[in-house]
């Protein structure tokens, strides 16, 4: 394409965001579109039409997993090699893809029409193996459905009328909350009816807690929120659900989107907010018209928009979509996307309450959060409170995956316990459980009578769950994995201590590691744990800790009996001198 | 601002803070020396290395974005904050190419001098041995990448000191790497050799072209004492003991 083409459509995208720097998210992601990548010329002229520098673009782009710096094919699949991907066949998927195009996964056809790349958890774990082709989920892949895909693609057919472009609800339990029966406008004709510091009373006699897996009390932070000074207040709902194994939030996104936009609209309302953002995830786009729709009735029906319900609140929803990057479910993080950057997390304090987006007081709550929410202005606190357990009230969607019959979604009252979700799930010959995905916690079957509840196993709802065959010690090696990759590279402890714990385990799992090996990847998991900026870094070394607390032997039967391994590879070391002095030195050779 | 008056608790002794202060500059007034090396006194935080982390409260934060609270109990100078500082100073040894002796930063150089005030010995992790590119474009400054820390100094001091934005950053997680405004290199850029960017990098990877090691070991920055000697000569209250 000709260099001043590509500057038109450019100009043309930008336009299309008012030319803001604040949307260069927006501008990338529609510029990725048209052009199929982000070239250097590409990043100059972005710059240009936003009056941005460039390297000030760069920061951002080069940040995202869905935006390619170099030309792709015209159709581009990203396979899943997320765990429970991975424990169901994702592996042999990737090899029929490799067989019926001829490429290897990260390389893109000779003819251009295909490329193959591996993504993260895309929140189908329960319809596993899945990809994103062009942005539509394909699920329940085998080996056997790829050449026909593949097929499709090379004649530049739309692959939304394949079967497998299918995704099921698969919600296994509706709770009364959550996925109960839903009247549009009930929930805020009862808060405009009170005034906001009664409704955030309400929550408080609720006692919700955040449900992303913190648990923070939400009518405090509402609270906070409301009395901060500011220009403006705002509120973000959080539909950046990157934990792999996790997906209720895709099933609340389907099934009541009204329920959700009624809870922002709500804490819009209790904060002094006239404008609201729902960050949706990269990989749920595909949902985007539908949510956009939604959006679209509400305003006509007066539930959105300015004078809402002839009350004379204003209030509107814009939805921001992300780039692909885990760490932007951190919340502070999520607020530097929004504004168009790059989504490295920030130092706290300042707390979003005080100074979010835009430095000014900003809500970011969890979409089931705001669900709840909801549900709590409509029916009263005192009914939430009735539902779940000691201090953690009222239920929880969980994203059931794994070794299991009935994989989905079930919404539960707090208070349940493991084996109780076992039973519910059809899950027999449990090795363990990750509870709350890789960022939470393993646990063995003498930890089976615990239960879901804020003070002991919080949890923002992904249930994986490893039958006794597998090599648990081989997905902690991938959750190690996932960390590295996700690491937004920020803070030192973090950027290089994530990689530091795959080789360390890595060595171990190989059969090199010794007692001594073991005892220093404990001590660089606290350190990386106690170090980082934030809750990725933090947790990361989780799989890795929780294994070693609660499957100690697993790590004892991987160790070898010398004393000590180097780990450095000296004919590894020497192979680049070697290729160019074309010699091969005697790696046995005595000293003298 | 207000200028009030608070007090926090070092390691157990009482330090005066004023309000807006941070617990890092609180300190540093007090002649207490918190290990530190992406912050530096004229620029804003960056939060980017964490060895200035202390226990705050009992929770570890970063003493160089965290605002003093009064009574806010500090555990600064221990074993065990001390150990992970280290770990974070052999993670940075680790991640890039340092070549100590043959660097002219050598006797200047931040990072050095914290591995030798932390008790380094060698890191004891496995070196990365990243492949990394020397941007020699421009006329007076080089950037040599494997001695970058990504404290992102030279960019909090591009925008905040010299009004520009020479640098920024590329790609995430270990593939992070200092990035110039210009796709030509550094040459591409306003970079002046008078800019504070220019001279604000902690270790040998933002360099003036054409000086040598030109003071004599033994004279150099930290030779003779060790990193935060500066701060801790300014002590004004008793160390407890």
């Amino acid at each position: 394409m000709a260099v001043e083409q590509q500057r038109d459509i450019i100009s043309q995208v930008a336009e299309e965001f008012g030319r803001s720097p604040a949307r260069l998210l927006d501008v990338a992601r529609g510029v990725h579109a048209r052009l199929g990548h982000l070239s250097e010329e590409s990043i100059g002229f972005i710059a240009e039409a936003l009056g941005l520098e460039r390297v000030r673009v760069r920061d951002t782009i080069s940040f995202y997993h869905f935006f390619a710096r170099q030309p792709r094919g015209r159709s581009t699949v990203y396979l899943c090699n997320a765990v429970v991907e991975r424990m169901k066949g994702a592996d042999a998927v990737a090899k029929a893809f490799e067989e019926a195009t001829g490429v290897k996964m990260g390389e893109t056809t000779p003819d251009n029409a295909i490329s193959l790349a591996y993504t993260a958890c895309i929140g189908l774990s329960d319809q596993a193996p899945s990809a994103l082709v062009n942005g539509i989920p394909l699920t329940n892949l085998t080996p056997a459905d790829v050449p026909m895909i593949v097929e499709t693609l090379r004649k530049g057919e739309d692959v939304s009328s394949l079967p497998q472009a299918k995704v099921k609800k698969n919600l296994l339990k509706r709770g009364d909350i959550v996925f109960g029966a839903m009247d549009p406008g009930a929930a805020i004709r009862k808060a405009l009816a009170l005034s906001p510091v009664e409704l955030i009373n309400e929550m408080s006699v609720s006692r919700l807690r955040g449900r992303g897996g913190a648990g923070f009390p939400t009518s405090m932070k509402w609270s906070f929120c409301r009395t901060a000074k500011g220009e403006a207040h705002y509120v973000v709902c959080n539909a950046d659900e990157g934990e792999p194994g996790t997906f209720k939030d895709r099933v609340i996104l389907t099934e009541c989107p009204d329920l959700l936009f009624e809870g922002m609209t709500v804490a819009g309302y209790a904060i002094g907010a006239k404008k609201g953002f729902l960050y949706l995830r990269a990989e749920y786009e595909y949902m985007l018209a539908r949510l956009e729709t939604v959006l679209a009735r509400r305003r006509d029906a007066g539930l959105l928009g300015t004078n809402i319900l002839g009350k004379g609140f204003d209030f509107d929803i814009r939805i921001q979509v992300g780039g692909g990057a885990y760490v932007c479910g951190e919340e502070s993080a999520l607020i530097e996307s929004l504004e168009g950057k790059r989504g490295a997390p920030r130092d706290r304090p300042p707390f979003p309450v005080q100074k979010g987006y835009r430095n000014q007081p900003t809500s970011v709550n969890n979409v089931e959060t705001l669900c709840c929410a909801a549900r709590i202005v409509e029916k009263g606190g005192a009914w939430f409170s009735a539902f779940g357990y000691e201090d953690s009230k009222g239920t929880k969607a969980l994203s059931i995956s794994g070794d299991c019959e009935r994989p989905g979604v079930y919404e539960v009252e707090y208070g349940m316990t493991l084996q109780d979700m076992l039973d519910m799930v059809g899950a027999r010959n449990v090795q363990a459980i990750q509870f709350g995905g890789p960022s939470g916690q393993c646990i063995a079957p003498d930890g089976f009578g615990r239960r879901l509840d804020f003070d002991d196993l919080a949890t923002g709802g992904s249930v994986i769950i490893f039958g006794e065959d597998r090599d648990l010690l081989e997905y902690m090696r991938q959750f190690t994995e996932f960390f590295t990759e996700e690491s937004c590279g920020w803070c030192a402890p973090c950027r290089v201590g994530t990689t530091l714990l795959l080789k360390g385990l890595e060595k171990i799992l190989e059969g090199s590691g010794t007692k001594s090996d073991l005892e220093a990847l404990k001590k660089l998991g606290a350190t990386v744990k106690a170090m980082s900026r934030c809750g990725l870094g933090q947790t990361a070394a989780n799989p890795i800790l929780t294994t070693m607390e609660n499957f100690p032997g697993l790590y004892e039967a991987r160790l070898s009996k010398d004393e000590f391994i180097p780990s450095f590879d000296l004919a590894k070391a020497l192979e680049e001198g070697c290729a160019v002095t074309g010699r091969n030195p005697d790696l046995e050779e005595k000293h003298a | 601002m207000s200028n009030e008056k608070m007090t926090i608790l070092i390691d157990g002794v009482a330090v005066e803070a004023t309000e807006g202060q941070t617990i890092l500059q609180a300190a540093a007034d007090a002649g207490i020396y918190i290990p530190r090396l992406c912050n530096h006194k004229d620029l804003l935080p960056g939060g980017h290395c964490r060895i200035c982390t202390v226990k705050i409260n009992g929770r570890p934060g970063s003493s160089c974005t965290f605002p003093v609270a009064d009574g806010l109990v500090i555990e600064n100078d221990t074993d065990e904050l001390n150990a992970m500082r280290r770990a974070i100073v052999e993670m940075l040894f680790v991640e890039g190419n340092h070549y100590c002796p043959s660097c002219e930063a050598s006797g200047n150089c931040e990072l050095q001098a914290l591995g030798y005030r932390l008790g380094m010995i060698n890191p004891e992790y496995p070196y990365q041995e990243p492949k990394n590119e020397i941007d020699a474009t421009h006329d007076d400054v080089y950037i040599d990448r494997d001695r970058c820390v990504l404290c992102g100094r030279c960019a909090r001091a591009s925008v905040q000191l010299d009004g520009k934005r020479v640098f920024g950053f590329d790609g995430r997680g270990l593939g992070t790497r200092i990035a110039v405004n210009s796709p030509d290199g550094l040459g591409g850029t306003n970079l002046s050799v008078d800019d504070r960017a220019a001279t604000i990098c902690p270790t040998g990877c933002l360099r003036v072209k054409g000086q040598g090691p030109d003071i004599p070991v033994g004279q150099r920055a930290y030779d003779s004492t060790p990193i935060g000697s500066d701060i801790e000569r300014k002590q004004t209250v008793k160390q407890a003991t």
